[in-house]
């Protein structure tokens, strides 16, 4: 194995692999320095890029060539040299680079949280809340798209997308047969399934988990409750398909399964796709094991009243083990 | 030695974009000198010592770019020409490949046998329709007469050209967009690294050139490189195809040799003949839409009071703060009548027309900035329009993947920069705004 890189990330040090970037050098360190990515998903070939929402500063290009880089770079395309020296957050320009990208994101953007499936786990709403400026200055009118179904289970909400292409690349790499794409240009590009045809595949439903906004929904789902009144639980499934995982979340509302996603890491990528049949038919509690509760960030609006003790979740009241999980988060989380 | 016409010296002989006729004024020789006694690392070093830099745009020196150009095993290398032109203000490849094909057909043979190519392309805007048309009836009069195809003169060596037009975008002049086009995809720009040298054209090593540069290899070729370094001022060698327009006399394709005075291009007889109906010079776009623009006396003088030359470092001179670029050579001319305003909004239309929607700045910031010139043009603008205007391009410089926005933020910024009294002016009195540029004096409604 080659010698690992030294790199300092808001004067941290850490030693990576060669050929690892910046963003995931700093995933790697942790905690605040880690930049914010839109369109990054390490999953997925391509994808990263255009959202410049991870733009740092290399101030140091590497020990052997000292020199800054002359312009902000997008961390996560660009790799780590050997003694390479990056700002983040310590650094004003990314800062104020950066609250320019997230102005940029909404000005188009409908901002209709009160009605979107997305609210409460959109990366969007938590870009903006930790990276944006209070107000807009933008004063006109809003860029606008009709919703369109693809397939009976997706529905594409353009108006809210925010380009990452993501899907696009799932609709490439994870699905067969690929009919999802870009079409027209600049700020009329609208992700298309060529004239509205519907995805109909094994795998389609993974574009509804990489979308970091409320543009690619679960039609199953929709409007039937807010996401912080669900209570999330690690379950899996022996699936008969063999690309899929059948590792899932299972998404509560009392004895109900209201949704089924795959499961999200803390920087809103899934641990691994899954099957439609999963996803979307597989809505009763004894198609599987359950687990135990699901982590959730404690910052997330989601980890609100999640492990509370008095209306525990049906599923886990009738199972010691399970009872016994969640009592440890919930005093976990109340320490 | 003002006035040395090198790619168009013989542009008025009959029947010069003929193989017949070009061939008989002494075209192709470079072929037959390159390849019968020369090897192609020879042609690159000419190509080097002639201090030829990139005519599309950028400026960079060619030698240097091709000596990048990565040659590992058993993997084909490819040379395209950049013939997209769509830069507003620029015309001066369409001029050359319609009066004189075989000029960049022969460069382009040349070219590809110094980097080891043997099957190259030139991606012509999809609008030059006709031109293709010139140009395969051209490659067909090549091939017929051996310069193209297999064993070219005997050597050994193969070439196949092919054009292929575009669709449409101006972004697919950006040379991985237009690659990605080529390869029959959406011309999205490829994020860099890895560079076109490295992984350009089907992945491999691709070197991306315009056609001017293309068809100056020939006569460096034919001439050496030292000698072609005489020609121009300093770091700017040769000669170079200016596109004239906007208010001048005699707008047109100019033929100069670099460090020619901009007073001496805009106002002899040999060049643009001065300011149409005698008016006085108010600006000048120096090198294309996507260069800053400068006032009559900043264009005609640096800052240092020196005479402004139509050079690379001349033109440069002031930096950003009261310099501008030479660009592709887009020389636009605006009278003391024409309205900055109005001229800064439709240059922002087009970037935000052509903007290909992969980066957010670029994407949203491109619409922003057009809404708000949009606005103040039409007399609804606020006083601080101005200032949003200069953020949102500082917004967008420098933060995405591709020049096109710093291209589509350089001309407001720099339009602010030196006109920032035009800007208030229409803030503080839209009426005669509205008088001068449309000769109507009631606001009217803006339809956004
Ligand atoms: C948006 C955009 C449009 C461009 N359009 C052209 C073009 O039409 N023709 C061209 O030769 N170069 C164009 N360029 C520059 C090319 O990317 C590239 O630098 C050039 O083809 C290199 O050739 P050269 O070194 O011979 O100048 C464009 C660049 C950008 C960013
Ligand atoms: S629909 Fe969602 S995943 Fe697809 S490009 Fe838009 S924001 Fe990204
Ligand atoms: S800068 Fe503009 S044109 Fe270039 S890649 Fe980004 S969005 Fe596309
Ligand atoms: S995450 Fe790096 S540009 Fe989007």
């Amino acid at each position: 194995m080659a010698d690992k890189i030294k790199v300092t990330i808001d004067g941290q040090h850490i030693e990576v692999e060669p050929g690892t970037t910046i963003l995931n050098a700093a995933r790697q360190i942790g905690g605040e320095s880690v930049p914010p990515a839109m369109c990054y998903y390490s999953k997925l070939k391509g994808s990263g890029g255009k959202c410049r929402t991870c733009l740092v500063k290399v101030s140091k290009g590497s020990e052997k060539d000292p020199r800054p880089m002359p312009k902000l770079v997008a961390s996560c395309q660009t790799q780590v040299m050997d003694g390479m020296e990056v700002e983040n957050m310590t650094s004003p320009e990314v800062l104020e680079a950066r609250k320019g990208v997230v102005e940029m994101l909404l000005i188009n953007h409908p901002l209709d949280c009160p009605v979107c499936d997305q609210a409460g786990e959109c990366d969007l709403q938590n870009l903006a809340y930790e990276h944006g400026a209070a107000g807009t200055r933008y004063e006109f009118e809003r860029r606008k798209f009709n919703k369109i179904n693809i397939g009976d289970k997706i529905q594409l909400h353009m108006t809210r997308c925010i380009l990452c292409y993501r899907c696009v690349y799932t609709a490439d790499q994870i699905t067969d047969g690929r009919v999802h794409g870009i079409l027209n240009r600049g700020d009329k590009a609208e992700i298309s399934t060529y004239i509205a045809q519907a995805i109909d595949n094994d795998f389609s439903g993974n574009v509804i988990d990489v979308c970091p906004v409320g543009a690619l929904t679960d039609k199953t789902f929709r409007f039937k409750n807010r996401v912080w009144f669900t209570k999330p639980v690690d379950a899996h499934r022996d699936c008969e398909n063999p690309k899929c995982s059948g590792k899932v979340v299972l998404w509560y509302k009392g004895e109900e399964v209201l949704r089924v996603t795959g499961r999200k890491d803390q920087y809103g990528e899934v641990e691994s796709f899954i099957c439609n049949t999963c996803r979307f038919d597989k809505k009763k509690t004894n198609d599987w094991v359950i687990e135990g509760p699901r982590q959730i960030e404690d910052t997330s609006v989601i980890s609100s009243n999640h492990y509370e003790m008095e209306h525990m979740l049906p599923v886990v009241e009738k199972d010691p083990e399970l009872m016994e999980q969640n009592q440890k988060m919930f005093h976990k989380k109340i320490q | 030695m003002a006035g040395k016409k090198i790619l168009l010296e013989h542009i008025d002989v009959p029947g010069i974009n003929t193989y017949e006729v070009y061939r008989k004024m002494g075209g192709y020789r470079s072929v037959e000198k390159a390849i019968k006694s020369m090897s192609p690392d020879d042609v690159v070093e000419e190509v080097k010592k002639s201090g030829l830099r990139g005519r599309g745009g950028a400026g960079f020196p060619t030698g240097m770019k091709w000596s990048f150009l990565a040659k590992p095993e058993g993997r084909p290398r490819y040379l395209v020409c950049n013939a997209d032109e769509s830069e507003p203000g620029t015309f001066k490849d369409r001029y050359l490949m319609e009066k004189i094909p075989h000029a960049l057909i022969e460069g382009m043979i040349t070219s590809s046998y110094a980097l080891g190519a043997n099957t190259s392309y030139i991606y012509i805007r999809g609008e030059y329709f006709y031109v293709l048309r010139i140009l395969e009836k051209a490659i067909a009069e090549a091939y017929a007469n051996g310069f193209l195809g297999k064993n070219i003169l005997g050597s050994g060596y193969d070439l196949d050209l092919y054009v292929h037009p575009g669709a449409g975008a101006y972004i697919c002049g950006e040379e991985t967009a237009l690659l990605e086009s080529l390869e029959g995809k959406r011309g999205n720009p490829r994020i860099k690294p890895p560079f076109p040298a490295v992984a350009g054209l089907y992945a491999c090593p691709t070197v991306v050139n315009n056609v001017e540069t293309i068809a100056a290899v020939a006569p460096i070729v034919n001439m050496g490189g030292d000698e072609y370094a005489k020609i121009g001022v300093g770091r700017s060698t040769g000669t170079k195809l200016i596109s004239a327009g906007g208010h001048l006399n005699r707008p047109g394709v100019y033929e100069i040799e670099l460090g020619v005075p901009v007073e001496e291009f805009i106002y002899s007889d040999e060049y643009c003949g001065g300011i149409k109906n005698g008016k006085k010079l108010k600006a000048v776009v120096a090198g294309g839409s996507s260069v800053p623009i400068l006032p009559a006396n900043l264009i005609l003088k640096t800052a240092n009071n020196e005479q402004r030359l139509m050079s690379y470092e001349s033109l440069a001179d002031g930096g950003f703060v009261s310099g501008t670029m030479l660009g592709s050579g887009g020389f636009i001319a605006f009278d003391e009548d024409s309205c900055i305003v109005r001229n800064t909004w439709n240059f922002a239309r087009f970037y935000h027309h052509e903007s290909c929607g992969q980066c957010s700045p670029c994407r949203e910031g491109t619409g922003w900035m057009e809404k708000i010139l949009h606005r103040l043009e039409y007399g609804h603008g606020k006083m601080s329009d101005i200032d949003l205007l200069v953020d949102v391009s500082k917004k967008i410089e420098g933060n995405t993947i591709c020049p096109l926005g710093d291209a589509a933020a350089w001309p407001v910024a720099s339009a602010i920069r030196h006109f920032r009294d035009e800007f208030e002016w229409h803030v503080n009195e839209p009426k005669l705004c509205l008088e001068r540029n449309y000769g109507i004096s009631q606001k009217h409604e803006v339809v956004m």
